[in-house]
């Protein structure tokens, strides 16, 4: 049952007409009842322009658990900075009371027990729901989706994304932009954004290779309580370097400030009076494009999977983090005035599954695109006794298991598993069907492969990796977490360059230190390169899961952390 | 725009051809830039290199580069073997001074750009360019 509400009745003000805002206010404006579908829906409609924003569901139709990171790290200028903020500092810093319905929905503190009491979160229909709601209060609300919606569940992969197309389309999205969406391939994609979608699929950064032209609608305009309202769509800058660029050649990503200089400069040339980026760069790198380039009055983010209660201001610019896998939706009224934004109303709704009612049309809608997989997703391959989870910068218990697999099933040294933020978790006592496998693996590239690396090797990539979440420059960083190891423990100082933050390599199995000369055995899934072989994940993880019958994981303690 | 400019393309690829190159690239550099400017001051200003933060394929890597009022642009790759990428000049009826050409870097490293200005002082700007081995974004 749940026992109490303290949620999100934060209806912030930032601009100078509504009056201040600060962390803080949060705990002050909440009550202690209990949670209803009322509560998390009530909201004070203000203002003449009503933005909803839901991103990064990763094909999540129905309610999951997802832990939040315990480690999740800032460097250079947002080190210490939301959202590199978690557990019991994150619920000081806004005013969360230890046991309370956002503790469990924001923080990973005793996920398992309230997970227990607080339930599921998200489900596209209980989203519906939401929605439906939102716009009986304003009819023409705009729903943005930030990306990462077509992959990350086994209906998703069966059907090429066709399922969260419908659902999206169904649920009146009116744009999007991109990341994991080109992993489908090019020619899918296409045939998507040509003939499926009901609505606009932009990205102002992405090009063409070979004449260096815009590829997609860089922006659309909207007229919403008589305001012109640009949305400019920024995809994940580095799509071709951490996925497969075979998948989309002739495409050119990038952060590109310039060119999100010169398309804000047009909107507001063309009449845009209110400038809002829905992007898939990362919360960082969003961060500094909103110190770098004037004009932009909101930024959607996306790609880091962080969820913030309050707006974070940067200059005139409210930037806005509404999580993952659909356990929130940010609602923003927003008054705009003379061309000018002069307030802001923002609510991060948690989507809990069992206080939101589902709506019927779209669990209709859900339950007939998993109709033909039923059989499928409800397999139980096994059980666990511990909680499985992914984020956080540097292991999970649901990559240990991964690796685990790897290392057994693949007869190898060492494993390696990516480290995507995507995929669901599993708490304790929990049967492990194939639609969880899936959910923590479903993706276009899966192939375990099998092969021979130098200790050298192993040490470049995982420096090369470390860079990329570490470096200093958030334009640096690509945005996923520290590559998982199996069977080879290391230690890192995230404060050095690139080259120097990994040393003591080890191998688990025997102790010693990992010569760069001499040759291992390394198993590993997601190569971005063309023609990996193998068997696909989801086999080796169940073969495995197979075996073993019950899973039970030990605390993973061989990443030293150093230099925080 | 009258535009002469060298084979940066032809250039990078023989990169790949002098990796043993017995002299160390950042003299070359420095030899370079000493040639370029004759030994003179370089300062900052107007001008700027346009190039990605990472480089979706190091083997060509998209750049640019804008000085309004140079007579000359030089680029440089810094830690190439060969840094030498290219002199763009430009003539007294150009429309406007710019470039674009696309390079190949042998790894992470900072692209540099010197522009001669028309009253024949030197001003510079860089950029780092990131080659990653990449695929664990996500």
């Amino acid at each position: 049952m749940i026992s109490r509400r303290d949620f999100l009745q934060a209806a912030m003000a930032t601009s100078a007409l509504y009056g201040a805002s600060g962390f803080g206010n949060w705990s002050r404006l909440a009550a202690q009842q209990a949670l209803s579908q009322d509560d998390l829906l009530s909201f004070e409609t203000s203002g003449n322009v009503t933005l909803i924003h839901i991103t990064d569901v990763h094909a999540q139709l129905k309610p999951v658990w997802f832990r939040e990171p315990e480690i999740n790290l800032g460097v250079g200028e947002a080190a210490g900075q939301p959202p590199h903020v978690t557990g019991a500092d994150y619920r000081k810093l806004y005013g969360i009371a230890d046991g309370s319905a956002a503790h469990y929905a924001l923080t990973h503190n005793d996920f398992s027990a309230l997970a227990q009491g607080y339930g599921k979160m998200g489900g596209l229909d209980r989203v519906a729901t939401v929605v439906k709601a939102i716009r009986a209060d304003r009819s023409d609300a705009l729903l943005l989706d930030g990306g990462d919606t077509w992959q990350g569940s086994l209906t998703a992969l069966r059907t090429n994304g066709q399922d969260m197309v419908n659902a999206m389309n169904a649920l009146g999205v009116d744009a999007m932009t991109s990341h994991w969406e080109f992993t489908l391939g090019i020619d899918r994609v296409t045939d998507i954004v040509e003939n499926e979608l009901n609505f606009p699929f932009l990205g102002a950064n992405i090009f063409d290779t070979e004449w260096d032209e815009p590829a997609y609608e860089p922006y659309q305009m909207f007229e919403r309580g008589g305001v012109q309202i640009a949305v400019i769509g920024q995809a994940f800058p580095y799509m071709p370097i951490a996925n497969p660029g075979w998948m989309f050649p002739g495409l050119s990503f990038g952060v590109r400030q310039e060119r999100m200089a010169e398309v804000v400069q047009e909107v507001r040339d063309a009449g845009a009076e209110l400038v809002v980026v829905l992007s898939h760069n990362g919360f960082d790198v969003d961060r500094k494009l909103a110190a770098n380039v004037p004009g932009i009055d909101v930024i959607l983010t996306g790609h880091t999977h962080d969820a913030l209660p309050e707006p974070l201001l940067v200059g005139k610019t409210h930037l806005i983090a509404s999580g993952s896998h659909g356990k929130f939706l940010s609602r923003l009224d927003l008054d705009v005035q003379g061309g000018e934004l002069r307030g802001v109303n923002h609510k991060l709704i948690p989507i809990f599954s069992d206080v939101i009612a589902p709506d019927p049309e779209m669990a209709a809608l859900i339950e007939a695109e998993r109709a033909p997989y039923a059989d499928e997703l409800a397999e139980v391959i096994g059980q666990t006794e511990s909680l499985l989870y992914r984020r956080g910068n540097f292991n999970g218990t649901w990559d240990d298991l991964i690796c685990d697999a790897l290392l057994e099933v693949r007869e190898a040294d060492i494993a390696l598993s990516p480290g995507f933020r995507w995929g669901a978790s599993l708490i304790p006592g929990s049967d492990i069907r194939r639609e969880d496998i899936f959910n923590a693996t479903a993706m276009s590239y899966p192939n375990a492969y099998r092969s021979e690396m130098t200790g050298e090797t192993l040490h470049v990539i995982l420096e090369d990796v470390a860079d990329n979440l570490f470096n200093p420059d958030p334009y640096y960083q690509q945005g996923g977490d520290m590559v998982r190891v199996g069977g080879m423990g290391y230690r890192i100082d995230v404060s050095q360059p690139q080259g120097s933050r990994i040393t003591d390599m080890t191998l688990l199995k025997t102790g010693e230190p990992i010569d760069a000369a001499k040759t291992y055995t390394v198993a590993g899934w997601a190569s971005v390169n063309e023609g990996t072989e193998g068997p696909p994940i989801w086999d080796v993880v169940e073969e495995h899961v197979k075996r073993i019958g019950t899973v039970s994981m030990t605390p993973n303690d061989s990443v030293k952390v150093t230099g925080v | 725009m009258k535009l002469t400019r060298r084979e940066t393309l032809a250039l990078g690829l023989a990169a790949t051809t002098v990796t043993v190159l017995p002299f160390r690239a950042v003299a070359a550099a420095e030899d370079q830039i000493a040639a370029f400017t004759g030994g003179a001051d370089i300062g900052s200003g107007d001008i700027t290199l346009t190039a990605p933060e990472i480089a979706e394929n190091g083997n060509t890597v998209p750049i640019g580069v804008e000085a309004p009022g140079a007579v000359s642009i030089m680029v440089l790759a810094m830690g190439n073997p060969n840094p030498d990428v290219g002199t763009f000049n430009f003539g007294p009826l150009a429309g406007s001074q710019s470039a674009s050409t696309r390079i190949r870097l042998a790894g992470t490293q900072d692209v540099l750009a010197i522009a001669k200005m028309g009253d024949g002082s030197f001003i510079q700007t860089s950029s780092t360019v990131k080659v990653t081995i990449g695929g664990c974004g996500g």
